[in-house]
């Protein structure tokens, strides 16, 4: 199995290869505004470390957010056109999954222990969501909103939305607590994928398409204004 | 022979076409317009998404009609610009993806180069030099074209304010004429007396830019004699001020268009873009066409809007041409100016 995780739902686009065991290489490209332009280079970049074709690889993961729009797009068009290129599955994973796996696999957290993801949403908002258990799996979310309105119930935090809102999601008073994992990894979207599709883990694999969670910004026009008084 | 496969997501039309050699294989359109009907005109956010969600069935039913395979796809053509940014995303990210994956060369097109193009696959190469009306709900320009795949196409002219189509768009709201309006003020004007109005014919005057459109003047003008009409209680004569106002933009476009021809001792004018549809202007330019010894060509209506196939077309011009491929990293580039019909620019 080769199996080509990307994410663009955060602000860095990132691109890796797993080959169901392990990650074989991951590549991270910060800057929100140009996943566009670094996506399908990076995966080519990941493909040439390994010294693989791209005809090697078998399955494709791809994050379908929440995140913002246009860079979500990029990345769902890219997982889904390389699929249909290659004649491969295109699986979607929440991409606030991919932060929380990589929360437990970096000691961010505790095996076991509840703890809330939440990563910017822009507009004074979060995406958040809610995981606990062994092996760890989603409880609730993923949501939208104000990081006021987050119920964490005394819960850690981690993810984009920490140092953005520490008022409301930063670290519970006489903690050391970092922000944890701001951004998505690929690698850590590309062992979630693994899982599910080992049907390990308590990951859910989901539909290639995006978690919007918003509807679209638009307003009917009102009655047309006079252009004479 | 090289198959090309182009993408266009600039607006609201998802297209995918394919060419080889100056031919149109097959192609397929998907639209969002009956979604942004009741906003007035296109909401960027609602034609992004529908792209994303219509991207793989259009490539994949035009190559159905083409009765091809992906795999026997040989370069990838794709709006890298202008149009709303995040719906042009959706195209190029897919473009890229496929040229990568299929291992071919990839084509980041201007737009406008495509509806230039675009005639090729209905009558034959473009002559050595021509002139191009574009006229669409987003354009109003006049390009000078020479060798449209290895030249630099000179942007003669451009609407300072409202696109053509935009205009058509505003007028029918005025007149209570539903979206979009170029289909509707057409209709209505029909049964109407297209010199009971005097609008203005704009930037006509001997010390205006010779080859600049301004429609927004014009709109208003519309508006101030509807509401000065209803201002003293008539009825409203919709025919009449449609039939006028549909006049004075077929009057100027026609107008400016084969002055352009004779300026620049070029014999033929292609008109295209989604206003070429409008019944006056085209025959008011095949009449002023016909009088100055201009040969006039304009595509079939459903290649004259927004299309994958018009992409295919130029991409296509750029292979035969050997023109340089664009790299994977091209950014879209939602307001790129014209200069060739590679969005990076003339290569020769």
């Amino acid at each position: 199995m080769l199996l080509l995780a990307l994410d663009t739902a955060t602000a860095t686009a990132t691109v890796a290869l797993h080959d169901g065991e392990r990650v074989l290489a991951s590549l991270r490209a910060a800057d929100a505004r140009k996943h566009a332009e670094n996506l399908v280079p990076a995966v080519q970049a990941v493909l040439a470390e390994t010294g693989r074709a791209r005809r090697d690889v078998t399955a494709i993961a791809a994050g379908v957010g929440p995140g913002p729009f246009t860079g979500l797009r990029v990345g769902l068009v890219t997982a889904l056109s390389l699929g249909m290129a290659l004649g491969v599955d295109v699986h979607g994973v929440c991409s606030l999954d991919a932060l929380a796996a990589e929360a437990l696999a970096t000691g961010a957290v505790a095996e076991g222990e509840e703890f809330v993801v939440a990563t910017d949403a822009r507009r004074r908002e979060v995406h958040s969501a809610r995981y606990g258990g062994s092996p760890l799996r989603r409880l609730t979310g993923p949501q939208v909103g104000p990081a006021a309105d987050v119920e964490r119930s005394g819960l850690r935090v981690v993810g984009s939305g920490v140092p953005l809102y520490p008022d409301a999601l930063g670290p519970r008073p006489g903690r050391a607590e970092d922000s944890g994992p701001l951004d998505v990894d690929a690698a850590h979207l590309a062992a979630v994928a693994a899982a599910a599709l080992r049907g390990e883990g308590g990951w859910q694999l989901l539909p290639p398409e995006p978690l919007y969670l918003r509807r679209p910004d638009a307003v009917e026009p009102g009655a047309r204004k006079r252009v004479t008084a | 022979m090289t198959v090309v496969l182009g993408i266009e997501t600039s607006c609201d039309e998802t297209g995918a076409g394919l060419v080889a050699e100056g031919r149109l294989l097959g192609d397929a359109l998907s639209s969002s317009m009956s979604e942004h009907a009741r906003f007035g005109g296109v909401v960027p956010e609602i034609a992004a998404r529908a792209h994303l969600e219509a991207m793989l069935p259009v490539v994949r039913e035009a190559l159905t009609r083409a009765s091809l395979d992906l795999s026997d796809v040989g370069a990838v053509a794709v709006t890298a610009g202008p149009g709303l940014s995040t719906a042009v995303q959706v195209g190029l990210a897919s473009a890229k993806a496929f040229a990568f994956a299929l291992d071919v060369p990839l084509y980041g097109v201007h737009h406008l180069a495509g509806h230039a193009a675009v005639d090729v696959l209905e009558h034959g190469p473009l002559p050595p030099r021509c002139v191009a009306l574009v006229v669409s709900g987003g354009h109003t320009s006049l390009l000078l074209l020479g060798d449209l795949a290895r030249d630099p196409i000179v942007h003669l002219g451009d609407t300072a304010d409202d696109a053509a189509g935009e205009a058509f768009d505003k007028v029918a709201r005025i007149l209570g004429l539903p979206y979009p309006g170029g289909p509707s003020v057409d209709r209505a004007a029909r049964d109407g007396d297209p010199r009971a109005i005097a609008f203005p014919r704009p930037l006509t005057r001997p010390s205006d830019p010779r080859y600049g459109f301004s429609f927004s003047g014009l709109k208003t003008a519309v508006a101030r004699w509807v509401e000065a009409r209803q201002g003293a209680g008539g009825d409203l004569p919709v025919a009449d001020v449609a039939a006028s106002f549909q006049e004075a933009v077929a009057d100027t476009v026609t107008r400016k268009a084969v002055a352009a021809c004779l300026d620049h001792g070029v014999d033929t004018l292609l008109v295209v873009g989604g206003v070429a549809a409008n019944s006056r202007v085209r025959a008011l330019a095949e009449e002023r066409c016909a009088a100055a010894g201009i040969e006039l060509r304009v595509p079939p209506m459903r290649l004259c809007t927004d299309n994958g196939a018009m992409i295919a077309a130029v991409g296509d011009l750029l292979v035969r041409a050997g023109a340089p491929a664009s790299e994977l990293r091209i950014p879209a580039d939602p307001s790129a100016p014209l200069t060739g019909a590679l969005l990076a620019g003339p290569w020769r």
